[in-house]
């Protein structure tokens, strides 16, 4: 599925819920979920601190697709990785760059990737983007 | 007792909904809220008599000055301090840090030593260790034990002839323990040593002495204790300000100027470059009557009592640990709930109405030191109430039961 759809599919998602606590307790949820990233890439190169939560980031490429794997020591960054992950993972490098997170906003979830909210998250978006900016120069 | 309510009254922000629920504001060791008397200061300054200070021979230039003057005066009495020239409009505490940190440059030399606690805020440890990167002195750390307090023997065993400067909290913005500033301001004084107080967490609470307490520094935030943001003081004694070089060059500062020499205004303008806070630093002045008002005995025996209570009621809730269990501590709490991340209670409680601050709180040697991410600190003032306690405890096992 392209990012746009993908996206398309989890504003759908979100708006099956009336309120924050049902999202929250899906993001929760989802973050629970989420598969873990393997202990050798939990490097400190791979490490977004913020100022509240950790970040770690790894992405690597698979044939023409660029594919992240991620976590955080908190449970409602982890949720919100996840949703990046599904969003992200396993596209080309430069349907990456040409996408946009206007969807963030749509499910309610804006404050999360306000740069204020110091959880890694607005960094790890900019990683991500600079991962598939790197693989797509390699090609 | 406080009349409570009447209290609140007088805090427009607090009838506030925040997330479609009434606001609880347990942040207070980050900021204060602000009562109507001082946020109508800071209008009618500007209606009224809005001019730059200290240069115009005109009449609003002249009731500007007055009362920005008053105001130092007031400041002045309220911490008792000998001279008014001794307390200097800064515009906060890691500004008046700074400050002194700075002036130490042209007095230490290589191999001195400058004592700082474990207990600091960043804004109290960075300026010392770029002081020692500039001089070549050497910065250690008075540590701090399990219940987060200064190890007073380990401090004495560090003090000796080398060391110039000790700085410490007089309150942790962290855990909240109250030092024995007493005690360390005459140790210190017994090797020759100066003496920093940051007391920027400490004035919401209580009125220092600087006089008995007979620290060389003392500095505060004036948003702290319900005045504006942007304004605060440093307190110096005489003799130090004098010793120390001016911070900042510019207008205000000087006593005469040419292209090759300028000699400096007198204390406090030497350290008072360029225009001010006038407004902040007339409402500080506002902001302590306000607060003379309540009573400080009345703020600490209602804040005290919250302290308990939340203490209380939050150790009913499994898993959770307090950090800073010292007996001498203000209405902080700084806690964790076993296998839950700090950001998650904090983000989830935001959403329920209540404002607290989770994170490392500007001390990642502290939660380095415990071996967490952060905590989730719940700082009380006086016009909070056990009520909002409860509603914060309720939001806290709701949040815990959702993450868990």
């Amino acid at each position: 599925m392209k990012i746009k759809e993908i996206q398309d599919e989890i504003v759908d998602e979100f708006s099956m819920f009336d309120d924050w606590m049902e999202r929250y307790e899906y993001i929760i949820e989802l973050g629970k979920k989420l598969p873990l990233i393997k202990e050798e890439f939990k490097t400190e190169n791979n490490l977004i601190k913020g100022c509240q939560s950790k970040v770690w980031l790894q992405g690597q490429q698979n044939d023409d697709k660029v594919v992240f794997t991620a976590d955080s020591d908190a449970i409602l960054t982890k949720g919100i990785i996840a949703i990046l992950i599904r969003t992200f993972s396993n596209q080309t490098a430069s349907d990456i760059l040409e996408s946009n997170m206007d969807f963030i906003d749509e499910i309610g979830l804006k404050e999360h990737l306000s740069p204020t909210r110091a959880n890694g998250l607005v960094s790890m978006i900019k990683n991500i983007k600079m991962y598939a900016l790197a693989f797509n120069s390699q090609n | 007792m406080l009349d409570i309510q009447k209290i609140r009254a007088d805090f427009p922000i607090l009838s506030q909904k925040v997330n479609g629920k009434p606001l609880i504001y347990f942040d207070n060791g980050a900021t204060s809220q602000k009562p109507q008397v001082v946020i109508d200061a800071i209008s009618k300054y500007y209606q009224k008599i809005n001019a730059n200070i200290h240069r115009g021979v005109h009449t609003l230039s002249q009731l500007a000055t007055d009362a920005y003057e008053i105001s130092r005066g007031k400041i002045q009495n309220h911490i008792n301090a000998k001279h008014s020239h001794e307390v200097l409009f800064t515009s906060g505490t890691t500004f008046g840090i700074n400050l002194v940190a700075n002036g130490f440059a042209a007095i230490l030399k290589p191999g001195d030593e400058v004592l700082v606690s474990a207990l600091e805020h960043h804004s109290n440890i960075v300026p010392w260790q770029m002081l020692c990167e500039k001089t070549g002195a050497v910065l250690k750390v008075i540590p701090m034990n399990e219940k987060g307090e200064l190890i007073m023997a380990e401090f004495d065993k560090l003090l000796s002839k080398k060391t110039k400067i000790v700085t410490t909290n007089h309150i942790s913005n962290a855990l909240g323990t109250i030092n024995p500033i007493k005690y360390m301001i005459d140790q210190a004084h017994a090797v020759g040593a100066a003496i920093l107080i940051d007391g920027a967490q400490a004035v919401p609470h209580l009125k220092p002495d600087v006089q008995d307490l007979d620290c060389d520094f003392y500095v505060f935030s004036g948003h702290k204790m319900c005045g504006p943001t942007g304004v605060g003081i440093l307190y110096g004694k005489e003799d130090w300000l004098n010793k120390l070089p001016p911070y900042q060059g510019g207008g205000e500062m000087i006593k005469e100027v040419t292209f090759e020499k300028t000699t400096y205004a007198e204390l406090p303008h030497k350290f008072e470059a360029g225009t001010p806070n006038i407004a902040g630093g007339i409402v500080l002045g506002t902001a302590i009557d306000y607060m003379n008002g309540v009573g400080f005995e009345n703020i600490q025996k209602q804040e005290l009592e919250l302290l308990k209570y939340g203490t209380k009621r939050l150790l009913e809730i499994e898993g959770l640990k307090i950090f800073g269990t010292s007996q001498e501590k203000t209405s902080v709490i700084s806690f964790n709930i076993k296998g839950i991340h700090p950001y998650d209670i904090g983000t989830i409680i935001d959403k329920l109405g209540i404002a607290v601050r989770t994170g490392h709180h500007c001390a990642q040697p502290i939660m380095n030191y415990f071996e967490i991410p952060g905590t989730i600190r719940a700082s009380f003032s006086f016009y909070n109430t056990k009520e909002e306690i409860d509603v914060m405890v309720e939001a806290v096992k709701r949040a815990t039961l959702m993450l868990s």
